[in-house]
C-alpha cells in the first residue's frame, strides 16, 4: 500500500500574493507530497468542495491580506458541517500573534508565519496528518 | 463499511467517490472489494481521453467541452493525471487550477492524480477512477494525461474516443506524435488555431490522417478550435458525439470495451504481482541477494528473474 | 577615459598583487565564501580596477546630471536643489482613520501623499460586495465612492500636495474620484498633481490584481495617458512599476529588466493610438524597489535611467523630459522579519541609503511592523524620520551622484544594463510582453527565482538575522496596530444613503452612456467623471466595464 500525503493549498479571498504558497506547493511536492494549488481569489465553498473532491489529508490556507479572522474561520467552519473531521486545516501568511489562539480554537491547528523554515511546515504536516 | 462506501458511490455521494478513488490509488484492499460490487453497474459513460504535448491547451479544452456538455445536462468526471517526480515522489496536480469556471457546479467532479512512477502518462489507478466515475452516474468522463508526446499511446485503451491536441508553431507538436502516437487519434483537434501557422499545422495533421486512414472505414476528422475564445467547441461536441455513434452501429464500441478490460486485468495483475514481489519480505531478501550476486556477475538478471518467477508459478 | 598605457601598467600591477598577495593570502586565511554572488547571481570580484571599465566613454556613457543618458541624475542640482519627496505609503480601515493619519504624516514633515486602498477597492468591488467579505480596510482604506475620496482628503490641500495612489484595474475610476473632488472644491484640474499607479502589466506578472483581461486594459491606461496629457497636465498617469516583480521574488535584474520592458511597451501602445512620445513620456514614471544587495541596487537604478534614455531615444522622443526617467522608491518589504523587529529599522536604512545614492525622486521607508500589520503610528513616524536622518544628517545630498566613477559600480550598472538586454531578447523571441505574460514566461521566472532565494535561507546559504542566524525566542513588544471596529458598519451605511440620496435618472443614464463607449473606442474618462459626478459607486461603475470587457483568468504557473 502507498499512502502519499495530498494536500491542497488555496488562497482565500482577494489577496493576490501568491509568492509563499507557490513556495510552499513545490516544498511539499519536493517531501514527497501530491499537492494540488486552486489559485487565487478561493471562497470557502470552492476550497471546501475540492478539498473533497480530491480527498486531501491536509488543507494549507495562505492570506497576507488582514482577513484571515473572517476567512480562515469560514474555512475552518464550513470543514466541520460537511464533515472533514479528518483534514489537517493549517495556515499561513501575516497573521499577528495575537490571532493565532482564535485561529488555533477554531481548528486551524498550525500558524505559519514570516520566517517560517519549510522544513517546520512538512514536519509539521507529517506529524498531525490524521488520516 | 466497504458496502456502505460502494452503495453510497452508487448514489453519487462525492466524499465516497473521492475516498474510493484514494484507496484505489492506494492498492488499498478495500478497493479491491468495492469495485466487485460496482463492476455491473458500469459501461455507460462515454470515455473521452484527451492528450497532446503540454501548451496545447487541453485543460482549457476540456474546460470548455464541459461546459457545453452541462448545458446538455449531462453529468461530468475529469481525471486530470501530472507527472510525480521520480526524485522525491510527490507532485504538483496543476491541471484543477486551469479549470476554475467549473469550481461551483456540483454535477462536475474533477479529480487530480500523479502518475505515482506509471510510465505511460496513465496510472493504473485511472481504470479505476473511470469505472468509480461511471458508476457513480457520470455521463462523459475525460481522461487527461500528461503531455509528454511518446507515452500517450496507453490512453487508448482506456478511452472510448481519443482527442489528440496539437498547436500550431509549438514546432515538434507534429513530431513528438509520429512516435505511434498518430494512429491513436479518433478526432484531431488544433487548438490556438488563431496563431500564425496555423494552415501548415492542419496540412501537416491532414496528411498524417491521409496516410494512417488510407485502408481505413472511418476518415478521422480534424477540427480548429480556440478554446479560450470558446470557438469550435460544439463542432467538436458534435464529432465526438457521432464517434460514438460511429462506434456503437459498428460493434467497434464493445471490441473498445474489451480493449479496456483487457489492460485493466493486466495492470491489475502486474500491479498484484509486482507488489507480491517486491513488498513481500520472504522475496524481498531473495531479491537483495540476487541483486548482490549479479553485480559480482556470478548471477544474470534473466537466471534470478526465473528464479523468483520459479517460485511464485510453483 | 583611460590612456592605454597606464591601463596596462595598472593591469600588470594587478596580477602581482593577485599573484604575490591576494592568492598566498587566501590560501592562509580562506575567504567566507567560495563564490561571491549578488542577489542576481551574478559573481562579484574580489576588486575592481580601471580595467574593468576600460571601454568607457565618460561623456557618452557617464555623462552629467540631467543631461542625456542621465546615468548620474535625472536633474542638474539633483539633491543640492530639492531633496526627493518623503511620501510614506499609508491607509487601512475607514477614510475618517486614514485621513487622520495623512494628517499626522503631514504634521511630522511628510512632504507628498501616498494611498494604500484595502482589496475590494483594489478590485472594484464595494464594501458591501460579497467579494469583500472580512476584507474591508484589512489591508488599505475602503474608498467606494466620491464621498469616500472627499472625507479622505478633508482639510487636505490637494492643491498644494502631491498624491500618489496605487491602484490599478480600477485606477481611472479612482483616479476620477480624486479629479472629481478637487473640482468639487474648487481647485482646478490643471494644477493638481499626483500619481496613479495604473500598471495593468505588472499585475498580470507579479501583483495579480487585475480585473479585465490585457487589450481592455491597456485600451484603458491609454486612455488616462491621452486624457491627462490634454486635462490633468501635472499628473503622472501610470507608475510603471518593479516594486511588486521583485517583492514576487524576482531578482533586481528581472525587476530591471521586466519593468523597463513593460515601459516600452507602453509608450508603443501609447503612439500605436496616435499620441506623440513627447507628449506623454514626460508623465510616465517609475516605481522601484530598495532590496538587500546595497551596490546593486544602485546600480540597477543607474542602468534604469541609462536604458530608459536610450529606448526612448530610439522610439523617437526629442525632448530631454520625455527621456528621463524618474522613480519613486520603496524599500523591500519582503525582507522584513517578524522577528525581533526592532532591528528592520536597520534593514530599512540601508536600503533608502541605496535610494538615495541612486538618485530616486520620491521614497517611501517601510516601518519595523511591516511583517506584524499594518503601521502604528509610532513604527511609521520612525520610518519617516530615517529619511529625514539620511537628508539632513549624513551628508550624502552634498553632491550628485557621489558613487559615480566608482569601478564597481560602473562595471556594474554595464553587466545590469547587459543582462536586461539579454531578457528583452528573449521576450522578443516569445513574441512580446503580452505573449510572453500570456505564456507564463516572467511568472515563471519570478516563480523560479522566488523558490530559489527561500531555499538558500532554508539551506542557510543566505542569511536572515533573526531567522536563521541569531535567532531569539522573546516575544513582541512594539505596538501593534488597532482600527476602528465600526468603521465597516459606517462604509456600508453611507454606501447605502448615497445610492438612496443620488438623482437615479443621471446615475443610470451615466452608466449607460459609459457602457456604449466601452464598446466602442472613445476615451472612457469623460464618461468615468460622470458616473463619479452622479455617485455612481467604484462597484457600479466597475460592474460596467466587466460587463463589456471581461475577466481575466490567469495562467497557472508555480
Amino acid at each position: 500500500m502507498t499512502h502519499k500525503i495530498r494536500v491542497l493549498v488555496a488562497k482565500p479571498g482577494l489577496d493576490g500574493h501568491d509568492r509563499g504558497a507557490k513556495i510552499v506547493a513545490r516544498a511539499l511536492r519536493d517531501a514527497g507530497m501530491e499537492v494540488v494549488y486552486t489559485g487565487l481569489h478561493q471562497t470557502a465553498d470552492m476550497i471546501v468542495e475540492a478539498a473533497m473532491q480530491e480527498d486531501v489529508d491536509v488543507i494549507g490556507l495562505s492570506l497576507l491580506s488582514g482577513a484571515h479572522m473572517t476567512l480562515f474561520v469560514d474555512v475552518a467552519r464550513l470543514m466541520k458541517k460537511k464533515g472533514l473531521d479528518d483534514v489537517l486545516l493549517v495556515g499561513g501568511g501575516i497573521i499577528p500573534e495575537g490571532d493565532v489562539p482564535k485561529l488555533k480554537k477554531e481548528g486551524i491547528a498550525g500558524i505559519f508565519g514570516p520566517g517560517t523554515h519549510c522544513e517546520e511546515i512538512v514536519d509539521f504536516i507529517r506529524k498531525n496528518v490524521k488520516k | 463499511m466497504k458496502d456502505d462506501l460502494a452503495e453510497k458511490v452508487l448514489k453519487g455521494d462525492i466524499r465516497a467517490i473521492a475516498r474510493f478513488i484514494s484507496l484505489a490509488e492506494n492498492n488499498d484492499p478495500a478497493a479491491a472489494q468495492s469495485m466487485k460490487k460496482i463492476h455491473p453497474h458500469t459501461g455507460k459513460a462515454h470515455v473521452i481521453g484527451i492528450t497532446g504535448v503540454m501548451g496545447s491547451g487541453k485543460s482549457t479544452l476540456i474546460c470548455e467541452l464541459t461546459r457545453l456538455y452541462r448545458k446538455m445536462g449531462k453529468k461530468v468526471g475529469i481525471v486530470a493525471v501530472d507527472p510525480t517526480s521520480p526524485f522525491s515522489g510527490g507532485a504538483l496536480l496543476g491541471d484543477r487550477i486551469r479549470m476554475m469556471e467549473l469550481a461551483m457546479d456540483k454535477d462536475v467532479f474533477i479529480r487530480s492524480l500523479g502518475t505515482r512512477g506509471m510510465l505511460g502518462g496513465l496510472t493504473s489507478a485511472v481504470y479505476d477512477v473511470v469505472e468509480i466515475f461511471d458508476a457513480s452516474g457520470k455521463d462523459i468522463i475525460f481522461v487527461e494525461t500528461v503531455g509528454v508526446g511518446q507515452a500517450e499511446v496507453d490512453i487508448v485503451k482506456i478511452a472510448d474516443t481519443t482527442l489528440v491536441v496539437v498547436v500550431p508553431g509549438l514546432g515538434d507538436s507534429i513530431q513528438t506524435l509520429k512516435a505511434g502516437v498518430m494512429e491513436i487519434a479518433d478526432v484531431y483537434v488544433v487548438n490556438k488555431a488563431d496563431r500564425p501557422g496555423v494552415e501548415q499545422t492542419m496540412a501537416e495533421v491532414e496528411n498524417l490522417v491521409d496516410i494512417a486512414c488510407a485502408d481505413k472505414d472511418r476518415e478521422t476528422p480534424v477540427l480548429q478550435t480556440v478554446a479560450k475564445e470558446k470557438r469550435g467547441i460544439k463542432e467538436l461536441v458534435d464529432e465526438i458525439n457521432k464517434h460514438r455513434k460511429y462506434l456503437e452501429k459498428t460493434k467497434e464500441f464493445d471490441k473498445q470495451r474489451r480493449m479496456r478490460y483487457e489492460a485493466e486485468l493486466v495492470e491489475i495483475i502486474k500491479k498484484r504481482l509486482m507488489s507480491f514481489i517486491f513488498d513481500e519480505s520472504t522475496f524481498k531478501e531473495k531479491i537483495e541477494k540476487l541483486l548482490d550476486q549479479i553485480s559480482r556477475k556470478e548471477v544474470d538478471p534473466y537466471t534470478a528473474a526465473e528464479e523468483i518467477l520459479g517460485k511464485i508459478l510453483k | 577615459m583611460f590612456d592605454k598605457k597606464e591601463l596596462e601598467n595598472i593591469k600588470k600591477n594587478h596580477s602581482d598583487w593577485e599573484k604575490n598577495h591576494y592568492t598566498p593570502h587566501k590560501k592562509k586565511h580562506p575567504e567566507r565564501c567560495k563564490k561571491f554572488e549578488n542577489l542576481s547571481g551574478v559573481e562579484i570580484k574580489q576588486l575592481f580596477i580601471p580595467e574593468d571599465i576600460k571601454n568607457h566613454d565618460y561623456l557618452k556613457d557617464q555623462g552629467f546630471p540631467g543631461l542625456y543618458p542621465f546615468l548620474r541624475g535625472v536633474h542638474p542640482t539633483m539633491y543640492r536643489g530639492r531633496l526627493w519627496t518623503y511620501r510614506q505609503f499609508s491607509g487601512f480601515g475607514s477614510t475618517e482613520e486614514t485621513n487622520q493619519r495623512y494628517k499626522y504624516l503631514l504634521e511630522h514633515g511628510g512632504t507628498g501623499l501616498s494611498v494604500a486602498f484595502d482589496y475590494p477597492t483594489l478590485y472594484g468591488y464595494d464594501t458591501d460586495d460579497p467579494h469583500a467579505r472580512g476584507e474591508f480596510g484589512k489591508c488599505g482604506v475602503a474608498v467606494p465612492s466620491l464621498k469616500d475620496m472627499e472625507i479622505l482628503f478633508s482639510g487636505i490641500p490637494v492643491d498644494k500636495v502631491t498624491t500618489s495612489m496605487t491602484i490599478n484595474g480600477p485606477a481611472a475610476i479612482v483616479w476620477g474620484f480624486y479629479i472629481a473632488n478637487a473640482e468639487n472644491r474648487g481647485i482646478d484640474r490643471r494644477i493638481i498633481g499626483g500619481t496613479i499607479q495604473n500598471d495593468i502589466l505588472k499585475e498580470f506578472i507579479a501583483q495579480k490584481s487585475f480585473i479585465f483581461p490585457p487589450e481592455p486594459s491597456m485600451r484603458l491606461i491609454v486612455d488616462t495617458f491621452e486624457f491627462g496629457c490634454k486635462e490633468v497636465p501635472r499628473w503622472n498617469t501610470i507608475s510603471i512599476s518593479g516594486y511588486h516583480i521583485r517583492e514576487a521574488g524576482s531578482t533586481a535584474v528581472q525587476e530591471l529588466a521586466f519593468t523597463l520592458g513593460d515601459g516600452i511597451e507602453y509608450v508603443k501602445w501609447a503612439m500605436k493610438r496616435g499620441l506623440k512620445i513627447d507628449d506623454f513620456a514626460p508623465r510616465l514614471s517609475f516605481f522601484f524597489n530598495s532590496h538587500n544587495d546595497f551596490f546593486e541596487e544602485i546600480a540597477k537604478y543607474r542602468a534604469a535611467r541609462r536604458i530608459w534614455a536610450k529606448e526612448l531615444k530610439k522610439l523617437g522622443a526629442k525632448k530631454a523630459r520625455s527621456m528621463l526617467m524618474r522613480f519613486h522608491t520603496q524599500t523591500a518589504g519582503c525582507t522584513l522579519t517578524s522577528q525581533q523587529p526592532e532591528i528592520n529599522i536597520a534593514r530599512v536604512t540601508l536600503q533608502a541609503l541605496a535610494a538615495v545614492l541612486g538618485g530616486t525622486q520620491s521614497l517611501h521607508t517601510n516601518s519595523m511592523d511591516e511583517a506584524l500589520a499594518l503601521p502604528s503610528e509610532k513604527a511609521a513616524r520612525i520610518a519617516l524620520r530615517t529619511q529625514q536622518i539620511i537628508a539632513e544628517e549624513s551628508g550624502v545630498t552634498n553632491t550628485i551622484d557621489p558613487l559615480g566613477g566608482s569601478y564597481y559600480i560602473e562595471w556594474l550598472t554595464d553587466k545590469m544594463e547587459e543582462e536586461t538586454y539579454k531578457y528583452w531578447d528573449r521576450v522578443e523571441k516569445l513574441g512580446g510582453v503580452i505573449p510572453a505574460i500570456e505564456k507564463g514566461f516572467f511568472q515563471r521566472e519570478i516563480a523560479q527565482a522566488a523558490y530559489k532565494y527561500q531555499k538558500e535561507i532554508d539551506d542557510k546559504k543566505r542569511i536572515v538575522i533573526g531567522v536563521n542566524e541569531y535567532q531569539m525566542d522573546e516575544p513582541i513588544e512594539i505596538p501593534i496596530l488597532k482600527m476602528d471596529e465600526k468603521g465597516e458598519e459606517r462604509q456600508i451605511n453611507r454606501l447605502k444613503k448615497i445610492r438612496k440620496d443620488r438623482n437615479k435618472q443621471k446615475f443610470e443614464r451615466n452608466l449607460t452612456r459609459l457602457r456604449k463607449a466601452a464598446e466602442s473606442d472613445e476615451n472612457l474618462m469623460p464618461y468615468i467623471l460622470d458616473c463619479v459626478h452622479s455617485y455612481a459607486t467604484l462597484g457600479e461603475t466597475c460592474q460596467i466595464l466587466r460587463d463589456v470587457f471581461g475577466e481575466y483568468n490567469e495562467p497557472a504557473v508555480y
